[in-house]
């Protein structure tokens, strides 16, 4: 990669204004109002909700999100969707264990094989996508309806049944859930190695959105993809590149759920690509490509989890859980777009 | 001229309109009347205790409303707050038992059909001294989970059941339907059915929450196979569902389900279903909640280390009749 480029962030903001006003302009401030705001409504209606073995709880829920949110999020700034990424997670828990257990080897091969496989899932993606030119909503849809079916077919040809054989007792687990599950607990605060992992995806995901040229690829393939074309940006190699991120970080799920859980069931992770979708928009993401931010996705989680988990600590009733979990959801959104609009107006002073 | 007393005369028109409009039985009112019963009588004098439940149902189901109905009547005659919380996914399921122990509970009541997912957080139970007791299907991780008992059925058991009894009704070809791709449970069903069962068993999945397709899916089968003369469902909706499909075939199949429904008496009434296999949903709610609040008052426990088994109970023509009414309430 050449020298570090500007942000497009930091284009835009050619005329320098003062400090507040450049914070205020960032994709990522609607969520975090928000996140603010669901923070201070359930720590006032729920007891529990501050306890600190509650914030773990949260935590470990937002992170599961998360860590799907940030090359999710990343994808949609260049314009694009997967709706495969609920199960291919489903699909790299799966194919890691039953790797591991059929050929009775030490789990690290079955999670190697496991990022082989994924990854060629992703890349199939990227190369149907600039290959066809049809849209990423129909490629990706394709993907997610054959991983589904494959999941449960393929789980019961070598299994027998809907679910994998445990394999805590085979070689390398140990290992394997440390990396992938293992906790540590710090003054009554528990911290899932998912926690983690994620915030090393974000500082990775944010750094190459802002720091290199080929995070500027990114907003130039959202932003006009001709136009990008033109002026030399590998508009298919962006994509597919980012395509293989969003593989790689269901592939870290994916092996947690494994190791955290030892077994997995076929029919999993259906549905979860829409909110990790929610999660990216939330945070500041343009659904239409060419704006956003990666530590917005990881608002747009918090917010997620927060409120999955505040609606429990708060004792409302569950009948309702999915109302107020789209009523929370709309509000961030539209808070968001507020401040948003509140603020390029009062740039245009 | 003295003016028409307009307003005492549409007072007195309201008023009479509203008495005749009242129904002097059933309707919400006498439901209202029942709770209030319910309510006031054989309360306990323990403190206020919480227990929450948490199952792996999905959104609405029917199934799933009756075991939390047991478990909230239970609750009330226990002075118990019960906090319901549910997901079909395996790592929602196990943050909700996470965040009611983190709620610090004075009971958990968790279903299994997970399995092995749920042990290391039902071990976190156990480490902060909350009672766990297992309902429904899961019993073989019960006990290893370290709960204090297990209510529920054997799906196996059942399966077997349904097996034998289809044996003996001489049934030649039957179609076991599934309605939940990857539910450990139903596979656990229809194997079972198929080990003790002679004829020709077919397996057939179906999208449980998309009944349209569930019903088209069945049609078509029944139209492939004209040799199939009986359809194995394995929940009270998709029984409803089947019974259309059957009816759209237009040759004589049996419908046999497992689970009760409204739809599923009136056929064993009408003799469009052959029989049910029940495992008193009910039941398992309100055993789970009272035993919790037995071992919290009196450190009893029930089962002897062995699960308590609710079911199968295989109902047929002649229960129906009597089954009726506790059907209809939602309560079996």
């Amino acid at each position: 990669m050449s020298a570090p480029a500007p942000a497009p962030v930091d284009v835009l903001a050619a005329e320098r204004p003062p400090a507040f006003r450049r914070l205020l302009k960032r994709p990522e401030i609607g969520a975090l109002i928000a996140a603010v705001a669901v923070f201070l409504v359930f720590s006032a209606v729920a007891d529990s909700f501050l306890r600190t073995s509650s914030f773990g709880t949260v935590l470990y829920a937002a992170s599961t999100i998360g860590i799907m949110a940030v090359p999710v999020s990343l994808l949609m700034i260049a314009g694009e969707f997967d709706l495969s990424a609920g199960v291919l997670v489903t699909t790299a828990a799966l194919i890691s264990s039953m790797v591991s257990y059929q050929l009775t080897a030490v789990t690290w091969v079955g999670v190697l094989v496991s990022l082989l496989v994924v990854l060629a899932v992703s890349a199939f993606n990227g190369w149907m996508l600039s290959r066809t030119r049809l849209p990423s909503f129909i490629v990706t849809l394709g993907t997610f309806l054959m991983l589904t079916g494959a999941n449960l077919g393929v789980t019961k040809l070598v299994t027998g049944t809907v679910t994998t054989k445990p394999i805590s007792d085979m070689e390398g687990f140990a290992a394997c859930r440390w990396l992938f599950a293992s906790e540590v607990t710090v003054g009554g605060l528990t911290v899932k190695a998912t926690v983690w992992w994620w915030l090393a995806l974000l500082l990775a995901g944010s750094w190459v959105l802002l720091r290199t040229s080929f995070g500027n690829w990114i907003f130039a393939v959202g932003g006009d993809a001709a136009a990008a074309r033109a002026v030399g940006v590998p508009v298919a190699r962006t994509r597919t590149v980012l395509y293989l991120g969003v593989g790689f970080c269901a592939w870290v799920l994916g092996q947690h759920l494994l190791f955290s859980f030892d077994t997995v069931q076929s029919g999993e992770g259906v549905g979860n690509e829409l909110i990790y979708i929610v999660a990216a928009v939330i945070g500041g993401c343009l659904i239409t490509g060419g704006y956003g931010s990666v530590a917005g996705s990881a608002l747009g989680a918090l917010i997620f989890g927060m409120t999955s988990k505040g609606i429990v600590y708060a004792e409302w009733n569950p009948d309702w859980f999915k109302f107020f979990l789209g009523a929370m959801l709309l509000l961030a959104a539209l808070l968001n777009a507020w401040v948003r609009r509140r603020v390029e107006r009062g740039t245009g002073r | 001229m003295t003016r028409f007393p307009l307003r005492p005369f549409c007072a007195a028109l309201v008023l009479t309109l509203a008495l005749a409009g009242c129904s002097s039985t059933g309707g919400r009112r006498a439901e209202q009347a029942r709770e209030r019963a319910g309510a006031a009588g054989g309360a306990v004098d323990t403190p206020r205790w919480r227990v929450a439940m948490v199952t792996h149902a999905g959104a609405g189901d029917a199934f799933w409303d009756i075991v939390r109905k047991g478990a909230e009547q239970a609750a009330a005659k226990d002075n118990i707050t019960l906090l319901y919380s549910n997901d079909a996914q395996t790592q929602n399921q196990v943050q909700l038992v996470q965040a009611a122990i983190d709620q610090r509970v004075d009971g958990l009541l968790v279903t299994l059909a997970k399995g092995d997912a749920l042990g290391p957080v039902l071990a976190k139970a156990k480490a902060a001294g909350i009672p766990v007791i297992t309902i429904n299907s899961g019993q073989e991780f019960s006990a290893r989970f370290g709960a204090l008992t297990h209510i529920g059925q054997d799906e196996t058991v059942a399966g077997q059941a349904a097996g034998a009894t289809l044996d003996a009704r001489g049934r030649k070809s039957v179609l076991c339907v599934i309605h939940e791709q990857g539910n450990v449970g139903q596979e656990q069903r229809c194997d079972g059915a198929r080990s003790k069962f002679g004829g020709q068993f077919q397996t057939l999945y179906v999208d449980g929450v998309n009944m349209p397709d569930a019903k088209a899916a069945v049609s078509a089968k029944l139209q492939a196979d004209p040799a199939l003369d009986t359809v194995l469902t394995l929940s009270a909706p998709v029984a409803a569902t089947g019974l259309q499909a059957i009816q759209d075939a237009r040759r004589p199949v049996e419908l046999d389900t497992f689970d009760l429904g409204t739809q599923v008496v009136a056929g064993l009434q009408a003799g469009t279903v052959g029989f049910a296999v029940d495992q008193q949903p009910y039941l398992q709610g309100y055993q789970g909640v009272d035993l919790l609040w037995l071992y919290r008052y009196n450190l009893d426990v029930l089962g002897g280390g062995k699960p308590v088994l609710t079911g199968p109970q295989v109902l047929t023509k002649d229960d129906a009749a009597a089954l009726a009414q506790y059907v209809a309430r939602g309560t079996r």
